[in-house]
């Protein structure tokens, strides 16, 4: 049996992988970088936990979701609108035809605060909306597709379309979201200034610990029994149907947990970026995540966090110095991680690790505890044991 | 209702609806080519509008030939033409070193044709820059007819309509009347055994899919005579076509022309009413509405699961 610390840490190699990756977010990235550039490795990793929650959906649970961008979006605008109101209190907005509301909204003759917004004058409630709403929206939408057992392309047309959908939404009902410029001017949170230099940095620990919390659950769920289901499902759905599980169940779970995931990653977003916007919604960013996971390794939590990384800074050296090249790259990306490394970075390790003399050892550990689970838990155990 | 006396909405409805017309022919041209190759392979082909594109493109570019050398009144047809070879050719390169590679993982495809279409983006963007272009218009498909006072049709609708409907007809013929529509149907019901009996399944996927890439050609040659063309023109249609796609149900011809109808007359007439954006999001909610209490799509072909 494995203890509850094996299952968060992963046995050996999943401690050094935690502990390496800690160690560059958590002391080599903050000692090396000033803040400016910190508070751009920040916004990375709010992407790195939709990879996170699309290495569970789609590395082990097969289902491939084009619509990620806009659980990270409703997330980010629960909390753009939680600071928006903190930020247009009645002194601050007394220049406008109504004090006291949004500017946006008073620029498209709004008279008065729209009745959704009203509670998002608290901040506790405004917490609990970052996480359930994208998780009911979430259940709506894997109940009335998994149970119908939509899946594989249909599932990510579908859900592009609502994703889609959401953002024209948000673009057009200008009044209420403020439109194409998204929620901008945040200021405070309960006072306290988030545009510090010192705030950007708690936020950006805050961000790196949820982060590795989230890490820490997605694993849980994947070493426990579920995990081996979802994999199960992945590779023989009907088998596991045929078998007396509810597959539809198991799916829409994973679906809203991916949900939440995103959503704090979005949350997270507005607080160190200061704005929300549809961008952050649509089709292109929610397809662009996809290659974050993609690259890092679809089966790999480590990995995705390094390719969110990489894409990232890859996408703003490139369009810093050659902004014609990066979408050559971005597409060549698309395609050469797809045809040559499905695996992605975690998988190239994986395959190399063991021709490093200091790791040479953990490897084959690994190798040995694999023929073991082997014997006694079957083929899933093995895979998962190697891949998680 | 909404102000307007019923002579009004009727007229209204009437012009709505050609102007639906034209954009149901584009989105039916553009679905089509999809439906075969999804329909045929599973295949979805995230860089199909960027085909359409090669199509508008073309046109442009012979539209601007035609004009320094005065053969602007015939060089449409020519144009077309010229729009589905290419885009013929080069869906059959892209299958011949992409694709088929990539038939067992098709969530795999979709990503990979996605990075396709940002690369072709790229390169629409370098070679003919990033400002909208838009092809001169032989005399014969500019203006239009008044049957009544009130209502204005445009003749480059209607032109783009005879097209959707003769390439319709054409692929048709080809699917369901030609020695090559026997295989391709074989390779659909029945991998293994058309292989079996001598047809080169392979062969028949190369072909499906380069002809469904050269009929979105055909549509983006039609879809200069109503917009202008830019490097991410594709992208305005993609999900359109899609939701057409998985909306008739695919692999069925009816299905398709069916929904392309539905949709963009729907669109047409509710963007009058409401806003433009709301239009949209109305329909496509529907869409998805509809397709979450029918997954099959409207006309599924029967099939035992």
């Amino acid at each position: 049996m494995k203890t509850l610390s094996d299952k968060l840490l992963g046995g050996k190699q999943g401690v050094l992988g935690l502990a390496l990756l800690a160690l560059l977010i958590m002391v080599i990235l903050p000692l090396g970088l000033d803040i400016f550039r910190l508070n751009l490795v920040g916004k990375y990793l709010t992407y790195a936990f939709v990879a996170l929650s699309l290495v569970l959906l789609w590395g082990n649970g097969g289902i491939l979701s084009l619509g990620q961008g806009m659980f990270f979006g409703l997330g980010g605008y629960c909390m753009a609108m939680f600071l928006k109101l903190e930020a247009s209190d009645p002194i601050s907005t007394k220049i406008q035809t109504t004090p006291g509301i949004p500017d946006f909204m008073d620029w498209n003759q709004l008279t008065a605060l729209p009745w959704f917004w009203e509670p998002f004058k608290s901040l506790p409630f405004t917490i609990l909306a970052i996480l359930i709403v994208p998780t009911i929206f979430a259940y709506i939408i894997g109940f009335a597709m998994f149970k119908r057992r939509v899946g594989g392309v249909y599932f990510a047309i579908i859900t592009q379309a609502i994703a889609l959908i959401l953002s024209i939404l948000i673009v057009g009902q200008q009044g209420y979201t403020g439109g194409v410029n998204g929620i901008t001017d945040l200021k405070t949170m309960l006072g306290w200034d988030i545009r510090t230099d010192s705030a950007k940095y708690i936020l950006y620990y805050v961000n790196a610990l949820l982060l590795f919390g989230c890490i820490f659950l997605s694993r849980y769920i994947l070493t426990s029994k579920f995990g081996m289901l979802l994999l199960a499902m992945r590779d023989k759905e009907e088998r596991v149907r045929f078998s007396g599980y509810d597959v539809s169940d198991f799916k829409i779970f994973t679906f809203c947990v991916a949900a939440m995931i995103s959503a704090i990653g979005g949350a997270m977003f507005t607080l160190q970026v200061g704005f929300m916007s549809p961008s952050f919604v649509g089709i292109v960013p929610s397809i662009e995540m996809v290659i974050f996971a993609a690259v890092g390794g679809r089966m790999s939590l480590i990995g995705a966090v390094y390719g969110t990384l990489l894409v990232n800074y890859g996408k703003t050296v490139f369009s810093e110095t050659y902004p014609e090249l990066w979408l050559f790259l971005m597409g060549g990306l698309f395609i050469a991680v797809v045809m040559f490394f499905p695996d992605g970075l975690a998988g190239i390790y994986q395959k190399h690790a063991r021709k490093i003399p200091f790791l040479k050892r953990w490897v084959a550990e690994e190798k040995q505890k694999q023929t073991d689970a082997h014997a006694s838990h079957g083929k899933v155990g093995t895979k998962l044991g190697a891949e998680a | 209702m909404f102000g307007y006396s019923m002579a009004e909405i009727g007229n209204i409805m009437v012009m709505q609806g050609f102007a639906g017309l034209s954009m149901f022919s584009v989105l039916l041209l553009m679905a089509l080519g999809l439906a075969i190759i999804f329909g045929q392979m599973g295949v979805i082909n995230m860089a199909h509008g960027e085909f359409m594109t090669i199509g508008a493109y073309t046109t442009v570019m012979l539209s601007k030939l035609a004009v320094a050398y005065g053969f602007v009144n015939y060089y449409f047809i020519f144009a077309i033409i010229v729009a589905f070879v290419l885009a013929f050719a080069i869906g059959y390169l892209v299958e011949f070193t992409l694709i088929r590679h990539l038939y067992k993982r098709p969530l795999d495809t979709l990503l990979a044709t996605w990075g396709l279409s940002l690369v072709m983006q790229q390169i629409f963007r370098s070679s003919f820059g990033a400002k909208e272009v838009s092809a001169e218009l032989p005399e014969w498909l500019l203006g239009s007819f008044q049957p009544t006072p009130d209502i204005d049709i445009p003749i480059n609708g209607v032109f783009v309509m005879g097209l959707a409907a003769v390439v319709t007809f054409g692929v048709f013929l080809f699917m369901f009347r030609s020695q090559w529509g026997l295989r391709v149907r074989a390779t659909v019901q029945n991998r293994v055994m058309a292989g079996a009996v001598g047809i080169n399944t392979k062969k028949v996927d190369r072909v499906t899919f380069a002809l469904g890439c050269g009929i979105a050609g055909v549509a983006g040659a039609a879809f200069t005579t109503i917009a202008s063309t830019g490097p991410t023109t594709g992208t305005l249609y993609i999900v359109d076509s899609f939701m057409v796609v998985v909306f008739g149900g695919a692999a069925s011809l009816f299905g398709t022309i069916a929904s392309a109808f539905g949709i963009a007359q729907a669109q047409s007439i509710l963007q009058f009413f409401m806003t433009s954006s709301m239009g949209k999001v109305a329909t496509l909610l529907t869409i998805v509405g509809i397709l979450m209490m029918r997954p099959e799509g409207l006309f599924a072909s029967k099939v035992r699961k």
